[in-house]
């Protein structure tokens, strides 16, 4: 890696005036910033950890009912701590393995926006708010393509705040090598109707199945999606597998989270 | 009862103790005063002429103490290769030159160009980025069959084409060959691909060369499997310094699989620059450039075409392979897809005609060598899946038709010029049905049937030819190199045992195993005797390991010299005693005369050795310390069957494996349970192969596979709990211990034994027409086939 500066502030706003030099770049748990330095691929002037800012770790209960998951927040203690919101748990306990889900954070994955990254597809399908240093972004509005947010030079996730579904399921498909989603889909089955969010597959990163939602909202049943499909194209063609079977595993995934949710 | 001590006890690895506590001592443990590190500037493109390397911004850089390019190193030698093969019209193969950084092109993504020595690594890197690099691009060579088309890119403008070699085993058999399958009731025919592996092993390849001038001595410490071996070629033939001024040491080593045998361009130039710099330099290659740079193996593209009779008998066999050797000539490369791969054509059948073509190529990949199996793996595969292949076709159970057509008799000399020692193929067949509960596997297929998944059963043979194998057959063969292995056997005053051998441990368990051999020998305790290895100016010399060669050939090394001590230590005994030589006995530790109470502890009859004041001075010198070479006069022959079980996902693609089962016959077995370890490591590499692993390239030359995000490599959860047995013995009737290796069985036998039984689910839910998957099987991959 190349060298750089490296400070550990202990509150939101510390860490907000870090980020105001030039170059300057947040760090979560380092598990996709890291070997990026370590390629030379990245060369921040200075690092700022957000590990050390008390305000912005562990999972608590929401006023209004949501679950809500401070933005340098493990995925381990997600998988142990949310157990109000079981299929958020449930992701979170099928991040990687134990030292990725120790060391990585929500704030850094939904901040990277991997096209393949599970937390993603809880946020887009819970209908989340992205909470920021100086505002709340609603996850319809947050991502916006392969490895890009709305999200503003400097500006941090400080908390993800998921309101709970009555049933929900993640089903991933993992890509063979990286263990990442070839395919994620998360279901949630809301009062006023049911989200359907599909990571891994599309080359515009997370998407909403607006179709196999309205389906799904009039009868929340796998059998509901028959003759659904979405099309092979812009769907992701690599090494692992062709547009047309990610544009097959979706279905496929989707049937069986509403299976796992129902 | 099972022993608690001796040959056939499973005493605990007494290495494991340091390897599982941190404590080992690996290259990259090796830090010298004064050290100076380097890195190497890597081409980023498959194929390119080098128009300028313009170093001297990077040498103006903090820390830098040199930058070397390809020209530092013109006029000296390049990295040798240790087989010459002879082709079919009998002229040798086409041998490029390997310098040890490129001059005039770069031919494979990786290739080193420039390297850079600095006080640090970082500023080697930094400097390294500030190197002015001219290249233009050629068009990349990838496929092995365009390759080999007229007017495609030459990767060595200086050689006659792309072609190194065009070999035919046995040549003058083809005639006959043909006519047989001209005749023949039925011809089932299999195209395939073996494809490429990266050896991946846990540690990646480290080199620290260190000179001392005052004595103008130069060591290097690197990661490899054969020290002595490295020591000949880089001092013979790229450096030009003799082994006495020469010492190479391989400490502990995290895991080798074929790939730590080579001689690499990096071990050579971290000497080189030691001497030219008067101070040490390391390197440690990180992981991606252990994709690039570390020899690669498998990658063949294979026809294969069985004859049949009419009454199922096989009567010809004819193949035609691509064999990948990369960009340049690894140390082995020539030798793995002839004669390690040609001469187990015949497997376990009796077969009476074969020939086997073999095409090595030339391509701007990484280089191509061993990798566990080493050429066994493909000769197996391909057999084991077009017999599969053939019986589907006949409407005959897979298992009986090989029943039918096994070698029974022993010795048996095969068409492709070897001779089986020992073997019964029927036997490992038989343990295997014991361990698998053939009858039962209809009922498990419904189950999973009720679950929406497929169910398969694959079964396959195979043999290999391991313990390689006598030198003046494989001088023949186009070796360099003898085979031969050596061990010194130094027992101490107080009765104590250091064992110098020439095998190398990394990971396979010497340290636990040999001194079981001896204690067992001599009668004492296995805690007596100690291991050393791995060190040129310890071990008198030595072949390494690879090959399963290292109990076999090394540990009969260690016997010869073993029975040496035994036979002086006999003398000295008859002497303290006072008794006829003849007469003397050892038994558990003690030598007495025979038919009397009269006897001598061991450790009586080794301080006598050293203090000789009571000593047959006249007729005997002092000391107990013996060497042996010991060169084997044919190879072994393990051997076995194998069968998995596998459940298929049809929406998904994906295969899980259900169960199983390995029955091996490796001759004599002195520790069962590293022996166990040995199959289970096989297993989850020839699995990883058959499941996951492969690399690949763009039709630029691209490694798309670089790193583990995209080269799969099996984890313990894609593994089942395995059943492993080695009860069939059959042993070696050549070498003194009766054993026959088994580090690679695992890996040889298990990937046709997954594939077929891929095969077989699919088939068996109606897709006749899926008569073979390529692998890896990966789920895109059996979807899109199940898919058409
Ligand atoms: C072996 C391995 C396997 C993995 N498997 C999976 C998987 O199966 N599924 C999956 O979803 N992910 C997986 N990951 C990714 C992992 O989940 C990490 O969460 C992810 O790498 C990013 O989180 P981090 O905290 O490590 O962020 P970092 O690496 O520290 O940072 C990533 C980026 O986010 C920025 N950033 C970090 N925190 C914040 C914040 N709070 N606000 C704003 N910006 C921020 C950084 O500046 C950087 O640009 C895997 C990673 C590895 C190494």
């Amino acid at each position: 890696m190349y060298a750089f500066d490296f400070e550990k502030p202990g509150s939101i706003a510390d860490a907000v005036a870090a980020l105001k030099d030039e170059d300057a770049q947040a760090l979560g748990g380092g598990q996709t910033l890291i070997p990026t330095l370590k390629q030379r691929l990245a060369m921040p002037s200075k690092l700022v950890s957000l590990t050390g800012i008390s305000e912005m770790q562990g999972v608590c209960r929401g006023d209004d009912g949501a679950v809500c998951v401070g933005g340098a927040t493990p995925h381990a203690v997600v998988a142990a701590e949310a157990g109000d919101y079981p299929a958020l748990a449930a992701l979170a306990a099928g991040i990687g393995d134990p030292a990725v889900r120790n060391r990585g954070t929500i704030g850094g994955s939904l901040a990277n926006n991997d096209p393949a990254a599970c937390y993603p597809a809880a946020a887009l399908a819970s209908a989340a708010t992205i909470v920021t240093d100086h505002r709340e972004i609603a996850a319809d509005d947050y991502f916006q393509g392969m490895f890009t947010t709305a999200l503003d030079e400097g500006e941090i996730v400080t908390e993800v705040r998921f309101p709970v579904p009555e049933k929900a399921a993640y089903m991933k498909f993992e890509q063979p090598a990286s263990r990442f989603a070839l395919v994620g889909v998360f279901v949630a089955k809301f009062a006023d109707g049911v989200r359907v969010a599909v990571t891994g597959a599309s080359e515009e990163g997370v998407f909403r199945w607006t179709e196999a939602e309205q389906a799904l909202s009039g009868d929340f049943s796998a059998a509901a999606l028959d003759g659904l499909s979405v099309p092979a194209d812009g769907m992701i063609g690599d090494l692992h597998g062709s547009g047309a079977y990610r544009a097959h595993l979706v279905v496929v995934m989707t049937k069986r989270a509403v299976e796992a949710a129902a | 009862m099972p022993k608690d001590h001796g040959i056939g006890a499973s005493p605990k690895r007494r290495e494991d103790v340091r390897f599982l506590t941190g404590n080992g001592n690996y290259t990259d443990d090796i830090n010298i005063h004064g050290q100076a590190y380097v890195h190497f500037l890597r081409s980023d493109v498959a194929h390119g002429r080098i128009n300028k390397v313009d170093t001297e911004a990077a040498a103006a850089m903090p820390g830098v103490v040199r930058v070397f390019t390809g020209a530092d190193f013109e006029g000296m030698g390049g990295l040798p290769c240790g087989w010459q093969v002879t082709d079919k019209h009998g002229e040798v193969m086409q041998e490029p030159a390997h310098p040890v950084l490129a001059q005039g092109k770069v031919r494979h993504v990786g290739d080193p160009i420039a390297a850079v020595v600095a006080e640090t690594y970082e500023q080697a890197r930094d400097a390294a980025e500030a190197i002015e690099v001219d290249i233009e691009d050629l068009p990349a060579v990838v496929d092995m069959k365009a390759a080999l088309q007229d007017g495609a890119p030459k990767v060595h403008d200086d050689l006659k084409n792309n072609l190194c070699y065009d070999w035919g085993f046995v040549e003058e058999n083809k005639p006959a060959v043909d006519e047989a399958f001209d005749k023949a009731a039925h011809v089932t025919t299999l195209e395939l691909v073996n494809q490429r592996l990266v050896a991946n092993p846990m540690e990646p390849r480290v080199a620290v060369g260190d000179y001392n001038r005052s004595t103008d001595d130069s060591t290097l410490y690197t990661t490899s499997q054969n020290p002595h071996v490295i020591r000949l070629l880089m001092g013979a033939f790229v450096l030009g310094i003799p082994e006495h001024k020469l010492r190479v040491v391989a400490p502990d080593v995290g895991g080798g699989f074929g790939t730590k045998i080579f001689h690499y361009a990096e071990e050579a130039f971290c000497t080189y620059a030691a001497r030219q710099l008067a101070r040490p330099v390391k390197w440690t290659a990180s992981r991606s450039e252990a994709f690039m740079s570390d020899a690669h193996g498998r990658d063949h593209v294979t026809k294969i075409e069985l004859a049949l009779d009419a009454d199922n008998n096989f009567t010809a066999l004819r193949t035609e392979t691509y064999a990948n050797m990369g960009a340049y000539l690894s140390t082995f490369a020539p030798s793995v897809p002839t004669w390690l791969h040609g001469t187990l054509m015949a497997g376990n059948y009796k077969t009476p005609l074969i020939y086997v073509n073999v095409k090595a190529v030339f391509t701007n990949t990484v280089p191509v060598d061993a990798y566990r199996g080493a050429g066994r793996p493909e000769a197996t595969y391909q057999l084991e899946r077009v017999i599969d292949k053939a019986a589907r076709e006949l409407g005959v159970d897979p298992i009986e038709l090989r029943r039918q057509n096994f070698i029974t008799e022993f010795p048996y000399a095969t068409p492709v010029a070897v001779e089986y020692d020992t073997g019964d193929y029927n036997a490992t067949m038989d343990k295997l049905l014991e361990m698998i509960d053939r009858d039962g596997f209809e009922a498990r297929a419904e189950e999973s049937k009720k679950r929406g998944k497929l169910r398969g059963l694959g079964v396959n043979c195979y043999i290999e030819a391991c313990g390689i194998a006598p030198s003046n057959l494989v001088g023949q063969l186009g070796a360099r190199a003898g085979l031969y292995e050596s061990a010194t056997v130094r027992v101490n005053a107080t009765g104590g045992i250091t064992v110098m051998t020439g095998s190398h441990s990394h990971g396979q368990g010497h340290e636990t195993a040999f001194p079981q051999v001896i204690a067992e020998m001599l009668g004492i305790d296995e805690s007596m005797v100690e291991i050393v290895h791995g060190d040129t100016s310890k071990v008198p010399m030595g072949m390494g390991t690879y090959g399963s060669r290292s109990l076999a050939v090394g540990g009969s090394a260690m016997v010869r010299a073993t029975e040496k001590v035994i036979n002086k230590a006999k003398k000295i005994a008859a002497h303290l005693l006072e008794a006829s030589e003849a007469d003397i006995e050892l038994k558990d530790g003690a030598f007495s005369v025979a038919g009397t109470d009269k006897s001598v502890a061991w450790g009586d009859v080794t301080l006598a050795a050293y203090v000789p004041h009571n000593y047959p001075l006249e007729d005997i010198e002092p000391g107990l310390e013996e060497t042996a070479f010991y060169d084997p006069s044919n190879f072994t022959y393990p051997a076995g069957a194998y069968a998995c079980e596998i459940e298929l996902d049809p929406e998904t693609g994906k295969v899980t494996i259900e169960s199983f089962a390995a029955a091996d016959d490796f001759g004599n077995v002195v520790n069962p349970m590293i022996v166990s370890g040995q199959v289970h490591g096989g297993l989850a590499q020839g699995i990883g192969q058959a499941l996951l692993e492969g690399a690949a390239y763009d039709e630029n030359g691209q490694l798309l596979t670089g790193s583990y995000m995209d080269y799969a490599m099996p984890r313990a959860d894609d593994m089942p709990f395995f059943e492993v047995d080695h009860s069939c013995q059959t042993p070696c009737t050549h070498n003194p211990l009766g054993v026959k290796g088994c580090g690679e069985a695992g890996a040889i036998g298990s990937p046709p034994a997954v594939v077929n039984a891929v095969v077989d689910a699919l088939q068996r839910a109606g897709k006749t027409d899926v008569t073979h998957i390529d692998m890896p099987l990966s789920p895109s991959r059996v979807w899109a086939v199940m898919n058409g």
